[in-house]
C-alpha cells in the first residue's frame, strides 16, 4: 500500500451490502482504492504473530492429513521387540512399550484431533450462527432463545460432557462401530456445548445491521426474509463468525483431549494426541519424553489458531484496520 | 438494585429447577445399571428387593420428586440439626451415594475443603499476580513486557493443564525431587515443618491452575486499562496536574477494575469445573476426582448432586456478577 492509499478512508466509500464481492469481474467494474478483502489481508499480514500462527497450523494440518501418506508405518502395528526404543532414523521420535513407531502414532492422533476440533467447531459455529441470527432477526424468537443460550451458559459444561460420555457412549458404538460411533458423540457434545458464545456475539451483530439503510433498501424493493438473511445479514456477520470459528478449533480440541486424558474419550487403540498424552503418563518416570510430544503438539496448535484468531479480529475490525 | 436482585433471585430458581430437570433426564437415558457388579449367584427376585432398597422402583417422575424433595427440603435441614443441634431431620431419607451407601451431602462436605485449599488458593495467587502484570502491559503498551505478558498469557490459553500438570511433575518431582508428585490429603497442618510440608505438596498444583487464571485475567486487565488511559478524564487529571501514580493507580485503575471484578467472579465457578483435571493429574481426592468417580462407578444420585451443585455455583455468580457490575458502575442501573 502506497502512501497516497493510505489517505483514503476506507470506511462509508464502500456501499456495506458489497461486503463480500464476487472477486474479479466486480473488481474491474468498480474498481475501488482497495477491495475490502485485500485490506483486511493487508493488516492480517502486519501482525506477525497471526502470521507465523497460521502458517504453522497450515503445517500441522499438511503433517497430520497428508503425513500419512509419506510416512505409511501403521500405527497399530505392533512390534514387541522394538519396544521402548530411543529416536532412531527408523522411528524418530522412538517407539511405545508396543513396539509402536510413537511418529505415525502422532500423525493418527492428530488426525483425529484436528477432525474432531474442525467438525465440532463447524457443528457449533452452524448452530451458534443459525440461534444467533433467528433470534437477532425475528423479534417473536429473540426472547426465547436468548433464555435457551441463557440456560445452556448455566449448565456446568465439562461435568455436562462427562456425563453424556458416560451415557451416550453404548447405544452410538453399537450403531456406528466404536470409532465412528465416539467420533460422532464427542463431535456433537463439543458442539452441543459450545454455540453460546458466537450465538450472543451474532445476536448482536445482527441487532445493529438490521437497523442499517441498506437492509432498508432491500426490504423496499420486496426481499423476503430468507433471501434478506443469506445475502444481506450473513456476509455482514462474517467476520465474528470467522473469529470464533478460529478460536472455536481451539476449545474443541482441548475439550476432546481432555476428555481422552480423563479415559473417557477415544478406545485405547484409537490414538489421538490426547489418549497418546493420557497413556505416556503411566511411563513418566521411565521416559519422560513420550508425554512431551503430544502435549506439545496440542499446545502448538492451540497457540497457532489463537494467534490466528487474536490475527483475524484485528484484521476484521475495520476500526482498527487502517491504523 | 434491590428489585433487580430479588427478581433475579425469584428467575434463578425455575432456571435451576429446569436444569436439574434436565441432568435428572440424562441420567434417566443411563445405560448402565448399578446392580451389573452384583454376583450372579444373587436370584433376581433378590436383585429386585435390592433395586428398591436404592429407590429405583418408582416411576421417574416420583423419583425426581424425591430427590428434589430431599435436596431443597431434607438437606438443609440436616445443616441446621448440624450446626444447632436440633432433630429436624431425624428418620427423614437422604440423598444416598450408591457407592457408598452414605448420604452424598456428607460426601461432597469431606471433599470441599481440598478443592478449597488448592483451587481457592490458585485462584487467589492468578488474580494477584494477573492484577499488576495487566496494568503494567497496558501503561506500556507493546513494550517488551506487554509483549512478554501476551506472550505468556496465550501459552497459559494453550498449554491445557493435564500437560502443564504433567510437565511440573516431570520437572520438579522426577528430575529435580523438590516437590511430591501427589498431593496427600490425610496431612494435617499442626507445626511450621507439617505447614511448609502442606505448602510443598500445594505448590505444583497450585502452579497449574494459577498458570491459566492468570492468563485469561492479566488479558481482561489490560484490555480494560487500554480501554480507560485514553478517555478524556485522564487528560483532565494529567493536565490538572496529578502525579503520574495517581493518575494510573487510582483514576483509571478504578475505573478498569469494573468488568474486571465481574470477570474474576464469573470465574469463580469454572474453575471449580476446570479444577476436575488438575485434581486428576495431581491425585488432590476433591469435588472434581469425586465426579470423575461417580460418573465411573455409575453412581448416579452422586453425579447428580454435583452437576446440580455447579450449576447452583454457575448461577449464583452470575447473579453476583451482575450485581457486582451494577453496584460499581453508577452509570449502569438495571430498574
Amino acid at each position: 500500500m502506497t502512501d497516497k492509499d493510505r489517505l483514503v478512508p476506507d470506511e462509508g466509500l464502500a456501499p456495506a451490502s458489497t461486503a463480500v464481492p464476487a472477486a474479479g469481474t466486480l473488481e474491474e467494474f468498480t474498481k475501488p482504492p482497495q477491495s475490502q478483502w485485500r485490506e483486511v489481508w493487508h493488516q492480517f499480514k502486519s501482525h506477525k504473530g497471526a502470521l507465523y500462527g497460521g502458517l504453522l497450523f497450515l503445517v500441522i494440518i499438511l503433517w497430520v492429513y497428508l503425513g500419512p501418506l509419506l510416512w505409511d508405518l501403521d500405527p497399530t502395528k505392533i512390534d514387541i521387540r522394538a519396544r521402548n526404543q530411543g529416536p532412531s532414523l527408523a522411528h524418530p521420535f522412538g517407539t511405545d512399550q508396543l513396539g509402536r513407531d510413537t511418529f505415525s502414532r502422532m500423525m493418527a492422533g492428530g488426525k483425529t484431533s484436528v477432525s474432531v476440533g474442525i467438525t465440532a467447531m463447524l457443528l457449533a459455529l452452524g448452530l451458534g450462527s443459525l440461534v444467533g441470527v433467528l433470534a437477532g432477526f425475528f423479534k417473536r424468537l429473540d426472547g426465547l432463545l436468548m433464555r435457551l443460550t441463557d440456560l445452556f451458559l448455566a449448565l456446568p459444561l465439562l461435568p455436562l460432557l462427562l456425563v453424556m460420555m458416560l451415557l451416550f457412549r453404548d447405544p452410538l458404538n453399537a450403531a456406528f462401530g466404536p470409532e465412528q460411533g465416539i467420533f460422532i458423540l464427542i463431535v456433537v457434545s463439543i458442539g452441543v456445548t459450545s454455540w453460546m458464545p458466537t450465538a450472543r456475539i451474532v445476536r448482536g451483530d445482527v441487532l445493529a445491521i438490521k437497523e442499517r439503510e441498506f437492509v432498508l433498501a432491500a426490504r423496499s424493493i420486496g426481499t423476503t426474509n430468507t433471501k434478506m438473511i443469506l445475502r444481506h445479514i450473513l456476509p455482514n456477520v462474517l467476520s465474528p463468525i470467522m473469529v470464533s470459528a478460529t478460536l472455536g478449533i481451539a476449545t474443541a480440541i482441548i475439550t476432546e483431549s481432555s476428555l481422552s486424558f480423563l479415559g473417557l474419550g477415544f478406545p485405547p487403540d484409537f490414538p489421538t494426541w490426547g489418549r497418546l498424552l493420557f497413556d505416556a503418563t503411566d511411563y513418566l518416570q521411565q521416559y519422560p519424553e513420550r508425554v512431551f510430544w503430544p502435549g506439545l503438539a496440542i499446545s502448538l496448535t492451540v497457540l497457532s489458531v489463537n494467534y490466528l484468531g487474536d490475527g483475524l479480529r484485528d484484521a476484521l475490525d475495520p476500526r482498527i484496520r487502517g491504523r | 438494585m434491590l428489585t433487580f436482585t430479588v427478581r433475579r433471585l425469584v428467575l434463578a430458581v425455575p432456571t435451576l429447577l429446569f436444569i436439574s430437570l434436565v441432568l435428572f433426564l440424562l441420567l434417566e437415558f443411563a445405560p448402565g445399571d448399578p446392580m451389573a457388579q452384583v454376583p450372579l449367584t444373587v436370584p433376581p427376585e433378590v436383585k429386585e428387593k435390592m433395586r428398591e432398597a436404592l429407590g429405583l422402583g418408582q416411576p421417574a417422575h416420583i423419583r425426581f420428586w424425591k430427590w428434589l424433595v430431599q435436596f431443597f427440603w431434607i438437606e438443609p435441614q440436616v445443616l441446621v440439626d448440624h450446626i444447632f443441634g436440633t432433630s429436624f431431620s431425624a428418620g427423614d431419607l437422604r440423598v444416598i451415594s450408591w457407592q457408598t451407601r452414605s448420604p452424598v451431602m456428607d460426601i461432597v462436605i469431606q471433599r470441599i475443603p481440598q478443592t478449597l485449599w488448592v483451587v481457592g488458593t490458585a485462584y487467589v495467587v492468578g488474580v494477584l499476580i494477573a492484577l499488576p502484570i495487566g496494568i503494567y502491559s497496558a501503561y506500556r503498551q507493546y513494550s517488551w513486557f506487554d509483549q512478554t505478558g501476551t506472550f505468556v498469557s496465550m501459552i497459559g490459553f494453550s498449554v491445557p493443564p493435564f500437560f502443564s500438570g504433567v510437565l511440573v511433575i516431570v520437572v520438579f518431582s522426577v528430575n529435580l525431587g523438590w516437590f511430591p508428585s501427589i498431593y496427600d490429603t490425610t496431612h494435617k497442618v499442626v507445626d511450621w515443618d507439617s505447614f511448609m510440608i502442606q505448602l510443598r505438596q500445594m505448590i505444583m498444583p497450585v502452579m497449574v491452575l494459577a498458570l491459566q487464571i492468570t492468563a485469561q485475567i492479566s488479558r481482561f486487565m489490560r484490555a480494560s486499562m487500554l480501554d480507560n488511559l485514553n478517555q478524556d478524564y485522564v487528560r483532565t487529571a494529567r493536565a490538572k496536574g496529578l502525579g503520574e501514580r495517581a493518575v494510573v493507580l487510582v483514576h483509571v485503575l478504578r475505573n478498569s477494575m469494573i468488568p474486571v471484578v465481574t470477570v474474576i467472579a464469573l470465574g469463580v465457578p469454572s474453575i471449580f469445573g476446570g479444577a476436575i483435571i488438575t485434581e486428576q493429574v495431581f491425585k488432590v481426592n476433591g469435588i472434581g476426582q469425586l465426579l470423575i468417580g461417580a460418573i465411573q462407578a455409575n453412581d448416579l444420585p452422586m453425579v447428580q448432586t454435583l452437576t446440580f451443585i455447579f450449576a447452583v455455583l454457575i448461577v449464583l455468580f452470575n447473579l453476583i456478577a451482575d450485581v457486582l457490575y451494577g453496584l460499581l458502575d453508577p452509570r449502569i442501573r438495571y430498574d
